[in-house]
């Protein structure tokens, strides 16, 4: 059998071990709806508050302040379209929003479908090259019928990491009023996740970014946030989120975090870190037109996204694969749209960069001699497909 | 999106890949803003038969299948019939391509059309 190598951390994560050992009994033997009044809903019930409180450790916030939700893109829809619902109950005017150019779909296009229904003006804003935003032109775009900021911690394809606590502290400064929201999901598992030092009202993630499993997230709301709910029903999480309650996800949800908090989380993240530089290092020396696209420096651990002239990123993802590697890209083929990336457009890539482009994520199993072999494998195909594709960019443009 | 196996075949080893010393005509089709980019060089005798064809391509799996495939079905045919060969010949020949990948990478039977008339308008 070929060697299976995954490096597509970013996209998911395995559940770890211990977190679906602790989530198994959740699915038939407790089983019970935390709604109900009897003894199984009471044990679902306190399964389920137990798992709040460790994740309400985590961020530094109250149990009340947790919403669990099917995801981090029901969470960010949440906080969206229910913060312009609730300033629309009480006032008249066109309510303002600043978010950026690169943030994960589920925030840019539900601002997208509230500015088209008319109901917001949105400020997209622009990451420098490095894809990091600069502070100060969040404290510029910011009018007077501004109410939510919602920028994103760490870009989920580039992996920079943008500034928000220095976002937090000048918008307040501006306008308490202002809201600030931070789609967290690719930061928990390295960064500082404590909502009072983000100076931020809410925070999004989601579980299967941290080993656990699918289909469960989190909002954590602050206290007396004005924002109104998107799903009616059963009035659960306080009414933010009607729906009976993803017990196994909630309490795996719970234990993956509790994890990310552990001691031998700064060793994995040390590691990953090492590996990590020890891949673009590699990458930049042994294959010739390569680049690395986002800051060096202001970048999540586990993130290496690279440009390589003369290739298509669709077509060397499946090359790697057939390799036996599980990489991304940003190239349009991949995603089923005729755009490339949003996020490498955003930063000044040409169309070509943003097609050549290869996300490469490490997680908590990579190990030294898949990096190895990844690079060893990511030199062949690249020289095949180079080989394929000739000189036809360099003519397309000679010829312009 | 799934691909079918006949586009992986033809995507991971294509046919006639490569170049032509002296053809008797170029043709070049796509843009880097989608992704694509095809060169198709063909070599045709007194005849009228394409003797031999190459390609280049710089793309997704679909556009370097498309590519390796209209090399097959154009070789040691006759300009005149190599004219009329489709983007639904070349996607029948290949089990059929994602339709999203039908207009945006399905580009070699245009290039092939490129590369005949540039071999007519030496002549």
């Amino acid at each position: 059998m070929t060697k299976k190598i995954y490096l597509d951390y970013a996209a998911t994560t395995p559940v770890d071990r211990e977190v679906l050992r602790t989530m198994l009994p959740y699915f038939s033997v407790k089983f019970g709806n935390p709604m109900s009044l009897h003894q199984f809903g009471q044990e679902a019930l306190e399964a389920v508050e137990k798992s709040r409180q460790n994740v309400a450790d985590f961020f530094n916030a109250e149990a009340s302040e947790i919403v669990f939700t099917s995801g981090a893109t029901e969470a960010n829809n949440l906080v969206v379209k229910g913060i312009v619902r609730a300033f629309l109950a009480k006032n008249e005017t066109k309510p303002h929003i600043i978010t950026t150019a690169f943030e994960h779909h589920c925030v840019l296009n539900a601002c997208k479908s509230l500015e088209k229904d008319g109901l917001a003006e949105i400020t997209f804003l622009k990451p420098g090259a490095d894809g990091l935003i600069k502070a100060d032109d969040v404290k510029k775009t910011i009018k007077p019928n501004t109410i939510l900021v919602s920028i994103m911690y760490v870009n989920n394809e580039i992996g920079t990491v943008q500034p928000i606590a220095e976002i937090g502290k000048i918008i307040k400064k501006i306008n308490p009023k202002i809201l600030f929201h931070t789609d967290a999901t690719q930061a928990v598992n390295y960064f500082n996740c404590d909502v009072k030092k983000l100076g931020a009202d809410l925070l999004s993630m989601s579980a299967h970014k941290i080993y656990g499993p699918k289909g469960i997230g989190v909002l954590v709301i602050k206290k007396g946030t004005p924002i109104k709910q998107i799903l009616d029903g059963g009035e659960q999480e306080e009414g933010f989120r009607s729906g009976t309650h993803n017990v196994p996800g909630i309490v795996g949800l719970g234990k993956a975090i509790e994890q990310v908090a552990s001691a031998k989380n700064k060793i994995i993240n040390k590691n990953i870190t090492t590996l990590r530089d020890y891949l673009i290092k590699k990458v930049l020396k042994e294959i010739k037109d390569a680049k690395l696209n986002g800051s060096k420096i202001k970048r999540s651990p586990n993130n290496a996204n690279f440009s390589f002239k003369n290739i298509e990123g669709e077509s060397l993802v499946l090359m790697l694969d057939k390799e036996g590697m599980a990489c991304s890209t940003g190239s349009a083929c991949s995603t089923g749209s005729l755009a490339p990336s949003h996020v490498l457009m955003s930063i000044g890539l040409k169309p070509e960069e943003a097609h050549g482009s290869l996300r490469m994520t490490l997680g908590k199993y990579t190990t030294k001699q898949e990096i190895d072999f990844a690079v060893e494998k990511l030199k062949k195909v690249v020289s095949e497909l180079r080989k394929t594709s000739g000189n036809v960019l360099q003519e397309f443009y000679d010829k312009k | 999106m799934q691909y079918s196996k006949k586009v992986i075949q033809h995507f991971t080893r294509p046919h006639n890949q490569g170049t032509i010393e002296d053809p008797s005509g170029v043709g070049v089709v796509g843009n880097p803003v989608c992704g694509d980019l095809m060169k198709i060089y063909i070599k045709v005798d007194k005849k009228g038969i394409i003797k031999n064809i190459k390609f280049e391509t710089l793309g997704c799996a679909a556009a370097i299948a498309t590519s390796s495939m209209i090399t097959d079905l154009a070789k040691g045919k006759n300009i005149k019939e190599a004219m009329k060969i489709s983007k639904n010949d070349v996607a029948d020949a290949l089990g059929n391509l994602p339709p999203i990948k039908m207009h945006c990478s399905n580009l070699a039977s245009d290039a092939l059309k490129k590369a005949i008339e540039d071999f007519e308008s030496r002549k």
